[in-house]
């Protein structure tokens, strides 16, 4: 962080244009294109600021302070007014973080299941037996191929698949010790593990980028599996078994309007 | 009446289809009927029938949605919203996100029909930000809807016209609070604020808001289709419909189970093929870690709001989180504790700071430097919490520490007992983290 970078944003930010980017701005021209479109969404444009934060985590890998600085320069706010939401939210890293993010679920039930021994192992396997990797913390270069940050999570909502990890947010369902140290040591070779459910593995900053601009709505982005066994049990049971719900009816007219008092 | 069938799947029928997210099965399946029927009432009557139906809030608190929708001011000399909060997060709960991935369009349809009927021509559908698939499915299911005239301009010719917009939150538990959630969607840090003024007077930015869950905004739909009467021939007078149950832990055959509100747990775990390998149950949350623990003596208790509430929980999420006795409850409540300490905002004092001490007791006791006297300390830390608070999390952070002590008091207490063979002085320190 240099001196000059935190004095450009020190103020509150005024010209939005690419033009008032300091001259060592990581960010160039498209992404203020694609911060305009993100703040022309927003009936407010404060509104706009989480998108931005995962826009400027998709060009750096975190949250920087040019990237505080960018983000109260486009939306006219002071840096530590961006500063103090940045450092709220636990999607917003505040480190380099590596190609992927694996993130384990440790809250109580997945851990009952084996989140806990999942993490404790991944914590280990990517560090050492002496120093294990800690929550936030990377295992090679970040940002460079095969590196991954390491964390535990909060319930992730898929208890039904417990335990549950993610990579970049996507879903890998009913994990065990030996499939998650799979999954990293196929993610450190460069490969890139289908998810149980969710689109085609890519990178967190890939992630980070479609989380503020907006998804691929290709078809094959789309698609993918989604449901799994668990989310479908109790409907397919029930289609087994026969049972419905109650039939119904056609042709109900809505209800009359109460009579203003 | 005639019997109804054990499992009624309403929201979850759709799932089964191949490619139930695209607009082309949802209008094969009889997607968007709903809508043009809505639009040619009024938004009175569409209050009225959401009022006889008798539907309550599934994000939890259980409040009736036509209630809710009905403090909407009448006229629109300023501009309302509706907000779907889509945070889903409460540990346990993993509804909304399998019906936004598998059935995105049965949620915008309903946006559709209650944006009318409160007068909204801006709707927010706030997903948390760790569902990546989930958004791309609401994303790509909103613009076939832009397409196909569902949103936009002049909705099917009707003059009504309705913007919708995703919004990606960032990893907050608290978001899920729905003033904190508005904080939030304004580009704000997440944090409750004190209520009245509710958002049906001064919500998103400042403006008439209303906030309802997924599972609540998606039921609308069938309501208009089929009526009230048909609404109600699920579940019972006060707790009407059907219910998305998610049961996870131990249990053979875990997953969403849709039934009439006021199933049993006896009888979802019958459908569920039991407990894993047979290992008795212990102990379970009726609707995520927020509501007070059940044990084994709870089975039969009736799942909708009066019943759990009559048994001393409350229904919540339905999120069932079933515990077999293998489990440890001093370190389930640990673990539930550690989160709610995380997951506080920091807002409100005797939740910022009781969450830290709960944590630094319950940590202790579990690693066996407990005392009897801690016991004592959780309670008394616990009820300093408990309606102290702008909003519901430090309520929820006490629930599974009070409800696991009046369970399970002997496990607290043996914790204390390799402590206390190390002799009288190692048992005075009472004040949290005086012992580590």
């Amino acid at each position: 962080m240099t001196a000059d970078a935190l004095s450009h944003g020190a103020g509150r930010g005024t010209a939005t244009d690419v033009d008032s980017l300091p001259e060592d701005s990581p960010f160039g021209a498209d992404t203020v294109a694609t911060a305009r479109e993100i703040i022309a969404r927003y009936p407010q444009s404060r509104s706009a600021l989480l998108p931005l934060l995962h826009l400027v985590q998709s060009v750096q890998g975190y949250v920087s302070q040019h990237g505080i600085a960018f983000c109260a320069n486009q939306l006219e706010l002071s840096t530590a007014e961006v500063s103090a939401v940045a450092t709220f939210y636990t999607m917003y890293k505040r480190k380099p973080c590596g190609e992927h993010l694996v993130s384990v679920c440790t809250n109580t039930l997945c851990a009952a299941l084996g989140g806990d021994a999942i993490y404790d192992k991944l914590r280990t396997h990517l560090g050492s037996e002496d120093k294990p990797l800690g929550h936030e913390e990377t295992s090679g270069t970040p940002g460079e191929q095969g590196s991954i940050t390491l964390e535990h999570a909060e319930c992730l909502a898929a208890c039904d698949f417990a335990p549950v990890l993610q990579v970049n947010y996507e879903y890998y369902d009913n994990q065990t010790t030996e499939s998650a140290v799979d999954l990293v040591d196929a993610l450190r070779r460069g490969e890139k593990p289908a998810p149980t459910r969710g689109a085609p593995l890519t990178d967190f900053r890939g992630v980070e980028y479609q989380l503020a601009a907006g998804f691929d709505t290709a078809a094959e982005a789309v698609g993918g599996p989604s449901a799994s066994a668990a989310t479908l049990r109790g409907a397919q049971l029930a289609n087994e078994r026969g049972w419905t719900a109650p039939a119904m009816p056609d042709n109900v007219d809505l209800p009359p309007a109460p009579e203003k008092k | 009446m005639t019997e109804v069938d054990k499992l009624t799947p309403v929201l979850t029928k759709r799932w089964l289809s191949p490619n139930s997210w695209t607009l082309r099965t949802y209008e094969q399946l009889e997607g968007y009927t709903a809508l043009p029927k809505a639009l040619r009432g009024s938004p009175e009557q569409l209050v009225q029938l959401v009022k006889d139906s008798g539907l309550r809030g599934r994000g939890g608190a259980g409040f009736p949605a036509g209630v809710k929708w009905s403090f909407m001011p009448p006229n629109e000399d300023k501009p309302h919203y509706l907000v779907i909060n889509a945070d889903e997060g409460e540990p346990g709960t993993c509804k909304d996100i399998p019906l936004m991935m598998a059935d995105p369009h049965s949620l915008i349809e309903g946006c559709v029909i209650a944006s009318y009927a409160m007068r909204a021509h801006h709707c927010f559908i706030y997903v948390r930000g760790e569902v990546p698939h989930c958004i791309r499915r609401l994303n790509a299911a909103v613009a076939e809807a832009y397409q196909a005239g569902y949103l936009g301009k002049n909705i099917l010719g009707s003059g009504f016209d309705l913007e919708l917009v995703v919004h990606a939150g960032a990893g907050a538990y608290i978001c899920g609070e729905e003033t904190a959630l508005l904080d939030s969607l304004e580009g704000r840090r997440g944090q409750p604020r004190l209520k009245p003024p509710f958002p049906a007077a001064a919500g998103l930015y400042a403006q008439p808001t209303t906030v309802n869950n997924v599972e609540t905004i998606a039921s609308v739909p069938y309501i208009v289709n089929a009526g009230a009467d048909w609404f109600r021939t699920m579940g019972s007078e006060k707790s009407p419909g059907p219910k998305i149950y998610s049961l996870s832990g131990h249990v053979e055959r875990p997953g969403q189970y849709e039934a009439p509100l006021g199933t049993t747990l006896r009888e979802l775990l019958d459908l569920a093929g039991g407990m894993k390998d047979g290992i008795p149950l212990k102990f379970w949350t009726p609707g995520g870690s927020s509501t007070p623990l059940f044990t084994a003596e709870h089975l039969d208790v009736p799942l909708d709001f009066e019943g759990a509430a009559e048994a001393g929980s409350m229904l919540g999420t339905t999120a069932l989180q079933i515990f077999n006795e293998t489990v440890s409850v001093p370190w389930a409540v640990m673990k539930w504790t550690e989160f709610y300490k995380h997951e506080s905002c920091g807002k409100c004092t005797p939740c910022r700071e009781g969450t830290y001490w709960l944590t630094q007791i319950l940590q202790r006791m579990v690693r066996g430097e407990g005392t009897e006297t801690d016991i004592d300390t959780l309670l008394d830390v616990c009820d300093n919490v408990l309606g102290r608070s702008f909003c519901a999390l430090g309520d929820g952070a006490v629930s599974p520490i009070t409800s696991g002590i009046k369970y399970f008091k002997d496990e607290f207490l043996a914790l204390c007992e390799s402590n206390r063979a190390k002799g009288a002085s190692q048992t005075e320190p009472a004040l949290a983290g005086a012992g580590s």
